[in-house]
Protein backbone atom coordinates (compact mmCIF):
# COMPACT_ATOMS: atom_id res chain seq x y z
CA UNK A 1 0.00 0.00 0.00
CA UNK A 2 2.64 2.33 -1.75
CA UNK A 3 0.33 6.06 -0.72
CA UNK A 4 -1.70 4.48 2.06
CA UNK A 5 -1.40 4.50 5.68
CA UNK A 6 -1.71 0.83 7.23
CA UNK A 7 -5.54 0.69 8.05
CA UNK A 8 -6.05 -0.51 11.62
CA UNK A 9 -10.05 -0.27 11.52
CA UNK A 10 -11.88 -3.65 12.02
CA UNK A 11 -14.53 -3.74 9.38
CA UNK A 12 -16.60 -6.28 12.13
CA UNK A 13 -16.91 -2.85 14.06
CA UNK A 14 -17.62 -0.67 11.60
CA UNK A 15 -20.84 -0.30 10.22
CA UNK A 16 -22.53 0.26 13.57
CA UNK A 17 -20.32 2.97 14.66
CA UNK A 18 -21.11 4.83 11.21
CA UNK A 19 -24.98 4.41 11.79
CA UNK A 20 -25.92 4.54 15.19
CA UNK A 21 -29.46 4.81 13.87
CA UNK A 22 -29.68 2.74 10.98
CA UNK A 23 -33.32 3.09 10.82
CA UNK A 24 -33.04 6.56 9.89
CA UNK A 25 -31.77 5.20 6.37
CA UNK A 26 -32.80 3.24 3.72
CA UNK A 27 -29.64 0.47 3.42
CA UNK A 28 -28.41 -0.89 0.20
CA UNK A 29 -24.89 -3.37 0.49
CA UNK A 30 -23.75 -4.48 -2.64
CA UNK A 31 -22.08 -8.24 -2.85
CA UNK A 32 -19.82 -10.08 -0.34
CA UNK A 33 -18.30 -8.28 2.69
CA UNK A 34 -20.17 -5.14 3.05
CA UNK A 35 -23.69 -7.31 2.26
CA UNK A 36 -22.46 -9.65 5.39
CA UNK A 37 -21.49 -7.07 7.96
CA UNK A 38 -24.70 -5.10 6.92
CA UNK A 39 -27.35 -8.38 7.67
CA UNK A 40 -25.20 -9.17 10.98
CA UNK A 41 -25.17 -5.91 11.84
CA UNK A 42 -29.08 -4.62 11.32
CA UNK A 43 -30.04 -8.89 11.59
CA UNK A 44 -31.23 -8.47 8.02
CA UNK A 45 -33.49 -5.33 9.17
CA UNK A 46 -36.55 -4.36 6.73
CA UNK A 47 -34.63 -0.96 5.48
CA UNK A 48 -31.36 -3.12 4.03
CA UNK A 49 -31.36 -4.86 0.81
CA UNK A 50 -28.33 -7.10 0.67
CA UNK A 51 -27.06 -8.34 -2.97
CA UNK A 52 -25.06 -11.58 -3.72
CA UNK A 53 -24.72 -10.85 -6.86
CA UNK A 54 -24.45 -8.18 -9.82
CA UNK A 55 -21.45 -6.50 -8.87
CA UNK A 56 -21.10 -3.57 -9.26
CA UNK A 57 -25.13 -2.72 -8.80
CA UNK A 58 -24.87 -0.97 -5.41
CA UNK A 59 -24.14 2.41 -6.16
CA UNK A 60 -26.94 2.79 -9.13
CA UNK A 61 -29.60 1.07 -7.25
CA UNK A 62 -28.85 3.74 -4.28
CA UNK A 63 -29.08 6.39 -6.78
CA UNK A 64 -32.26 4.91 -7.90
CA UNK A 65 -33.68 4.66 -4.71
CA UNK A 66 -32.24 8.75 -3.90
CA UNK A 67 -34.35 9.83 -7.12
CA UNK A 68 -37.37 7.82 -6.58
CA UNK A 69 -37.56 8.72 -2.58
CA UNK A 70 -36.19 12.09 -2.19
CA UNK A 71 -37.73 12.72 1.38
CA UNK A 72 -35.83 9.55 2.52
CA UNK A 73 -31.89 9.38 3.55
CA UNK A 74 -30.24 6.63 1.23
CA UNK A 75 -26.88 4.97 2.41
CA UNK A 76 -25.03 2.45 0.18
CA UNK A 77 -22.38 0.54 1.68
CA UNK A 78 -20.38 -1.41 -1.10
CA UNK A 79 -16.74 -2.69 -1.13
CA UNK A 80 -13.71 -1.45 -3.42
CA UNK A 81 -13.71 -3.88 -5.68
CA UNK A 82 -17.68 -3.98 -6.30
CA UNK A 83 -17.06 -0.19 -6.55
CA UNK A 84 -14.65 -0.38 -9.33
CA UNK A 85 -16.56 -2.77 -11.48
CA UNK A 86 -19.00 0.14 -12.20
CA UNK A 87 -16.52 3.10 -11.08
CA UNK A 88 -18.34 5.47 -14.12
CA UNK A 89 -21.50 5.66 -11.38
CA UNK A 90 -19.37 8.03 -9.43
CA UNK A 91 -19.48 10.47 -12.18
CA UNK A 92 -23.14 10.40 -12.83
CA UNK A 93 -23.94 10.60 -9.12
CA UNK A 94 -22.12 13.93 -9.14
CA UNK A 95 -23.72 14.79 -12.31
CA UNK A 96 -27.43 14.15 -10.79
CA UNK A 97 -26.39 15.45 -7.19
CA UNK A 98 -28.87 13.83 -4.89
CA UNK A 99 -28.99 15.61 -1.81
CA UNK A 100 -30.11 11.98 0.65
CA UNK A 101 -27.51 9.71 -0.71
CA UNK A 102 -24.04 8.97 1.03
CA UNK A 103 -21.89 6.20 -0.25
CA UNK A 104 -19.36 4.37 2.14
CA UNK A 105 -16.91 2.28 0.66
CA UNK A 106 -15.40 -0.39 2.90
CA UNK A 107 -11.94 -0.95 1.70
CA UNK A 108 -9.75 -3.65 2.19
CA UNK A 109 -8.36 -3.64 -0.94
CA UNK A 110 -8.58 -7.02 -1.54
CA UNK A 111 -11.34 -9.62 -3.40
CA UNK A 112 -12.65 -11.28 -0.10
CA UNK A 113 -15.64 -13.46 -1.34
CA UNK A 114 -12.93 -14.61 -4.02
CA UNK A 115 -9.96 -15.97 -1.50
CA UNK A 116 -8.03 -12.31 -0.70
CA UNK A 117 -7.20 -11.87 -3.76
CA UNK A 118 -5.18 -8.10 -4.18
CA UNK A 119 -7.22 -6.00 -5.77
CA UNK A 120 -6.34 -1.91 -7.11
CA UNK A 121 -6.78 -0.42 -3.86
CA UNK A 122 -3.64 -2.44 -2.37
CA UNK A 123 -1.43 -0.84 -5.06
CA UNK A 124 -1.45 2.66 -6.05
CA UNK A 125 -5.40 3.20 -6.64
CA UNK A 126 -7.30 5.52 -4.41
CA UNK A 127 -11.12 5.72 -4.44
CA UNK A 128 -11.62 8.98 -2.66
CA UNK A 129 -9.63 10.75 -4.65
CA UNK A 130 -11.95 9.44 -7.78
CA UNK A 131 -14.53 9.87 -6.20
CA UNK A 132 -13.12 13.52 -5.58
CA UNK A 133 -12.43 13.86 -9.50
CA UNK A 134 -15.99 12.66 -10.34
CA UNK A 135 -17.39 15.88 -8.82
CA UNK A 136 -18.59 14.09 -5.27
CA UNK A 137 -18.62 17.24 -3.10
CA UNK A 138 -18.06 15.42 0.12
CA UNK A 139 -15.43 12.99 0.29
CA UNK A 140 -13.31 11.99 3.56
CA UNK A 141 -11.31 8.59 3.98
CA UNK A 142 -10.42 7.20 7.08
CA UNK A 143 -8.09 4.54 8.24
CA UNK A 144 -7.75 4.47 12.20
CA UNK A 145 -10.73 3.98 14.82
CA UNK A 146 -9.87 7.00 16.23
CA UNK A 147 -10.78 9.01 12.83
CA UNK A 148 -14.54 7.18 13.08
CA UNK A 149 -15.75 10.31 15.58
CA UNK A 150 -15.05 12.53 12.67
CA UNK A 151 -17.40 10.84 10.74
CA UNK A 152 -20.45 11.87 12.47
CA UNK A 153 -20.69 15.36 11.57
CA UNK A 154 -19.30 14.27 8.08
CA UNK A 155 -22.43 11.81 7.74
CA UNK A 156 -24.96 14.50 8.49
CA UNK A 157 -23.77 17.76 7.79
CA UNK A 158 -21.70 17.72 4.71
CA UNK A 159 -23.30 18.48 1.86
CA UNK A 160 -24.33 15.11 -0.13
CA UNK A 161 -24.25 13.21 -2.46
CA UNK A 162 -21.34 11.77 0.33
CA UNK A 163 -18.44 9.32 0.01
CA UNK A 164 -17.02 7.74 2.66
CA UNK A 165 -13.51 5.84 1.88
CA UNK A 166 -13.04 3.36 5.15
CA UNK A 167 -9.73 1.62 4.65
CA UNK A 168 -10.25 -1.29 6.80
CA UNK A 169 -8.08 -4.15 7.95
CA UNK A 170 -8.06 -7.35 5.68
CA UNK A 171 -9.73 -10.04 7.30
CA UNK A 172 -12.99 -12.16 7.01
CA UNK A 173 -16.45 -10.09 7.57
CA UNK A 174 -18.55 -10.94 10.21
CA UNK A 175 -20.10 -14.59 9.72
CA UNK A 176 -23.86 -14.29 9.42
CA UNK A 177 -26.26 -16.67 7.25
CA UNK A 178 -28.46 -14.18 5.27
CA UNK A 179 -31.56 -14.56 2.96
CA UNK A 180 -30.03 -14.83 -0.61
CA UNK A 181 -33.61 -14.79 -1.89
CA UNK A 182 -34.15 -11.54 -3.37
CA UNK A 183 -37.21 -11.61 -4.75
CA UNK A 184 -38.68 -12.07 -1.50
CA UNK A 185 -35.92 -9.51 0.51
CA UNK A 186 -37.32 -6.73 -2.31
CA UNK A 187 -40.76 -7.53 -1.00
CA UNK A 188 -40.26 -7.26 2.41
CA UNK A 189 -38.47 -4.18 1.70
CA UNK A 190 -41.16 -2.98 -0.45
CA UNK A 191 -43.99 -3.64 2.16
CA UNK A 192 -42.16 -2.48 5.17
CA UNK A 193 -41.81 0.95 2.85
CA UNK A 194 -45.06 1.31 1.97
CA UNK A 195 -46.55 0.47 6.32
CA UNK A 196 -48.91 -2.69 4.14
CA UNK B 1 -42.41 8.77 -38.85
CA UNK B 2 -40.60 11.47 -37.95
CA UNK B 3 -38.17 11.02 -34.71
CA UNK B 4 -39.78 13.54 -32.86
CA UNK B 5 -43.28 11.94 -33.79
CA UNK B 6 -42.73 8.26 -32.38
CA UNK B 7 -40.81 9.72 -29.52
CA UNK B 8 -43.85 11.92 -28.19
CA UNK B 9 -45.59 8.74 -28.79
CA UNK B 10 -43.56 6.26 -26.23
CA UNK B 11 -42.89 9.33 -23.80
CA UNK B 12 -46.68 10.30 -23.80
CA UNK B 13 -47.29 6.56 -22.67
CA UNK B 14 -44.40 6.26 -20.58
CA UNK B 15 -45.18 9.52 -18.30
CA UNK B 16 -48.89 8.47 -18.36
CA UNK B 17 -47.49 5.01 -16.67
CA UNK B 18 -45.58 6.99 -13.98
CA UNK B 19 -42.81 6.82 -15.28
CA UNK B 20 -40.11 9.47 -13.85
CA UNK B 21 -36.59 8.47 -14.51
CA UNK B 22 -35.72 7.73 -17.95
CA UNK B 23 -31.59 6.95 -17.50
CA UNK B 24 -29.39 6.92 -20.84
CA UNK B 25 -26.49 6.86 -22.52
CA UNK B 26 -26.75 9.03 -25.44
CA UNK B 27 -27.41 8.09 -28.66
CA UNK B 28 -29.04 9.60 -31.97
CA UNK B 29 -32.15 7.59 -31.59
CA UNK B 30 -33.17 8.68 -28.32
CA UNK B 31 -32.01 11.99 -28.77
CA UNK B 32 -35.78 13.68 -28.76
CA UNK B 33 -36.99 11.32 -25.99
CA UNK B 34 -34.13 12.31 -23.62
CA UNK B 35 -34.92 16.06 -24.64
CA UNK B 36 -38.94 15.24 -24.08
CA UNK B 37 -37.86 13.99 -20.29
CA UNK B 38 -35.74 16.82 -19.59
CA UNK B 39 -38.38 19.15 -20.52
CA UNK B 40 -41.63 17.99 -18.94
CA UNK B 41 -42.06 18.58 -15.25
CA UNK B 42 -42.90 14.78 -14.75
CA UNK B 43 -40.00 13.24 -15.25
CA UNK B 44 -36.36 13.92 -15.27
CA UNK B 45 -33.02 11.90 -16.78
CA UNK B 46 -30.19 10.42 -15.80
CA UNK B 47 -26.67 10.48 -17.99
CA UNK B 48 -25.01 6.91 -17.15
CA UNK B 49 -21.57 6.39 -18.14
CA UNK B 50 -21.94 2.96 -19.30
CA UNK B 51 -25.45 0.88 -19.77
CA UNK B 52 -25.18 -1.73 -16.77
CA UNK B 53 -25.91 1.22 -14.40
CA UNK B 54 -29.22 1.92 -16.15
CA UNK B 55 -30.51 -1.44 -14.55
CA UNK B 56 -29.66 -1.14 -11.44
CA UNK B 57 -31.06 1.99 -11.14
CA UNK B 58 -34.84 1.03 -12.52
CA UNK B 59 -34.40 -1.57 -9.81
CA UNK B 60 -33.87 1.25 -6.78
CA UNK B 61 -36.16 2.83 -8.08
CA UNK B 62 -38.88 0.34 -8.10
CA UNK B 63 -38.10 -0.81 -4.16
CA UNK B 64 -38.96 2.57 -3.35
CA UNK B 65 -42.10 2.01 -5.34
CA UNK B 66 -40.56 4.60 -8.05
CA UNK B 67 -40.72 3.68 -12.09
CA UNK B 68 -37.49 3.98 -14.61
CA UNK B 69 -36.85 3.15 -18.42
CA UNK B 70 -33.45 2.38 -19.59
CA UNK B 71 -32.46 3.69 -23.11
CA UNK B 72 -29.61 2.66 -24.93
CA UNK B 73 -28.25 1.80 -28.26
CA UNK B 74 -27.83 -1.62 -29.50
CA UNK B 75 -24.07 -1.42 -28.85
CA UNK B 76 -24.65 -0.79 -25.26
CA UNK B 77 -26.78 -4.11 -24.73
CA UNK B 78 -23.55 -5.91 -24.41
CA UNK B 79 -22.84 -3.53 -20.84
CA UNK B 80 -25.59 -5.09 -18.90
CA UNK B 81 -26.04 -8.74 -18.92
CA UNK B 82 -24.61 -9.32 -15.55
CA UNK B 83 -26.85 -6.93 -13.91
CA UNK B 84 -29.54 -8.63 -15.85
CA UNK B 85 -29.16 -11.21 -13.16
CA UNK B 86 -30.94 -8.33 -10.99
CA UNK B 87 -34.43 -9.32 -13.01
CA UNK B 88 -34.21 -12.92 -12.20
CA UNK B 89 -33.21 -12.51 -9.13
CA UNK B 90 -35.46 -10.06 -7.14
CA UNK B 91 -38.16 -10.04 -9.96
CA UNK B 92 -37.83 -6.42 -10.29
CA UNK B 93 -39.76 -4.91 -13.32
CA UNK B 94 -37.50 -3.73 -16.26
CA UNK B 95 -38.16 -1.39 -19.29
CA UNK B 96 -34.99 -0.48 -21.91
CA UNK B 97 -35.87 0.92 -24.98
CA UNK B 98 -33.17 -0.20 -27.68
CA UNK B 99 -32.82 1.79 -30.58
CA UNK B 100 -31.37 -0.52 -33.26
CA UNK B 101 -27.75 -0.38 -35.20
CA UNK B 102 -25.96 -3.11 -37.40
CA UNK B 103 -28.89 -4.68 -38.92
CA UNK B 104 -31.18 -3.14 -41.82
CA UNK B 105 -29.09 -1.22 -43.89
CA UNK B 106 -26.03 -0.39 -42.19
CA UNK B 107 -23.16 0.61 -43.35
CA UNK B 108 -20.44 0.78 -40.32
CA UNK B 109 -19.29 -2.60 -39.94
CA UNK B 110 -18.34 -2.11 -36.41
CA UNK B 111 -21.77 -1.83 -35.38
CA UNK B 112 -23.04 -5.20 -36.68
CA UNK B 113 -21.42 -7.94 -34.02
CA UNK B 114 -23.27 -6.27 -31.02
CA UNK B 115 -26.34 -5.32 -33.07
CA UNK B 116 -26.71 -9.49 -34.55
CA UNK B 117 -26.06 -10.34 -31.02
CA UNK B 118 -28.79 -7.93 -29.17
CA UNK B 119 -32.06 -10.28 -29.21
CA UNK B 120 -30.10 -13.65 -28.24
CA UNK B 121 -28.15 -11.73 -25.29
CA UNK B 122 -31.11 -10.36 -23.90
CA UNK B 123 -33.09 -13.58 -24.07
CA UNK B 124 -30.22 -15.62 -22.42
CA UNK B 125 -30.54 -13.26 -19.42
CA UNK B 126 -35.01 -13.91 -19.40
CA UNK B 127 -35.72 -10.29 -21.32
CA UNK B 128 -38.68 -10.52 -23.15
CA UNK B 129 -37.98 -8.27 -26.80
CA UNK B 130 -41.09 -6.26 -28.68
CA UNK B 131 -39.52 -5.57 -31.71
CA UNK B 132 -41.04 -2.83 -33.62
CA UNK B 133 -40.64 -2.55 -37.27
CA UNK B 134 -43.35 -0.63 -38.87
CA UNK B 135 -45.43 2.38 -37.87
CA UNK B 136 -48.71 0.75 -37.21
CA UNK B 137 -46.68 -1.72 -34.91
CA UNK B 138 -45.68 1.27 -32.40
CA UNK B 139 -48.78 2.14 -30.40
CA UNK B 140 -49.21 -1.88 -29.55
CA UNK B 141 -45.76 -2.78 -28.66
CA UNK B 142 -45.34 0.21 -26.53
CA UNK B 143 -47.92 -0.64 -24.56
CA UNK B 144 -47.75 -4.51 -24.63
CA UNK B 145 -43.75 -3.63 -23.19
CA UNK B 146 -45.25 -1.16 -20.45
CA UNK B 147 -47.88 -3.93 -19.53
CA UNK B 148 -45.36 -6.61 -19.35
CA UNK B 149 -42.50 -4.61 -17.72
CA UNK B 150 -44.54 -2.27 -14.62
CA UNK B 151 -47.98 -4.32 -14.36
CA UNK B 152 -46.89 -7.67 -14.57
CA UNK B 153 -43.58 -7.14 -13.15
CA UNK B 154 -41.73 -8.98 -16.31
CA UNK B 155 -38.11 -7.99 -18.18
CA UNK B 156 -38.65 -6.33 -21.05
CA UNK B 157 -37.00 -4.77 -24.21
CA UNK B 158 -38.48 -3.02 -26.75
CA UNK B 159 -36.45 -3.17 -29.81
CA UNK B 160 -36.77 0.02 -32.33
CA UNK B 161 -35.34 -1.54 -35.16
CA UNK B 162 -33.33 0.05 -37.80
CA UNK B 163 -36.53 -0.86 -40.62
CA UNK B 164 -38.70 1.44 -38.25
CA UNK B 165 -35.50 3.95 -37.56
CA UNK B 166 -34.11 4.72 -40.26
CA UNK B 167 -30.04 3.48 -41.08
CA UNK B 168 -27.59 6.28 -41.17
CA UNK B 169 -25.59 7.42 -43.79
CA UNK B 170 -21.86 6.97 -43.74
Amino acid sequence: MADFPDSTIDRKTLLPQLFPNPENYLLLAGLAGTAKDSAAWTQEADNLITLGGAMGAAVSMGLGMALSAPDREIAVLTGDGELLMNVGVLATVASVMPDNLTIVCVDNGQHGETGGQPGHTSRRTDLAKMAEGAGIPSVMTISSPDEIPATAKFLTDTPAPRFLCARVMPGAPTAYKRNWDLAECRLRFKRALSGT
Amino acid sequence: MAREEWSKVIFDKLADAGVTLFSYVPDFGNTSLVEMADADNRTRTVLLSSEQEGVALCAGADLVGGRGVLLMQSSGVGNVPNMLSLVQSGRFPMLMIVTMRGEYGEQNPWQYPMGQAVVPVLEAMGIQCIRVERDDDLDQAVESAISASYVAGQGVALILTQKFLGAKAF
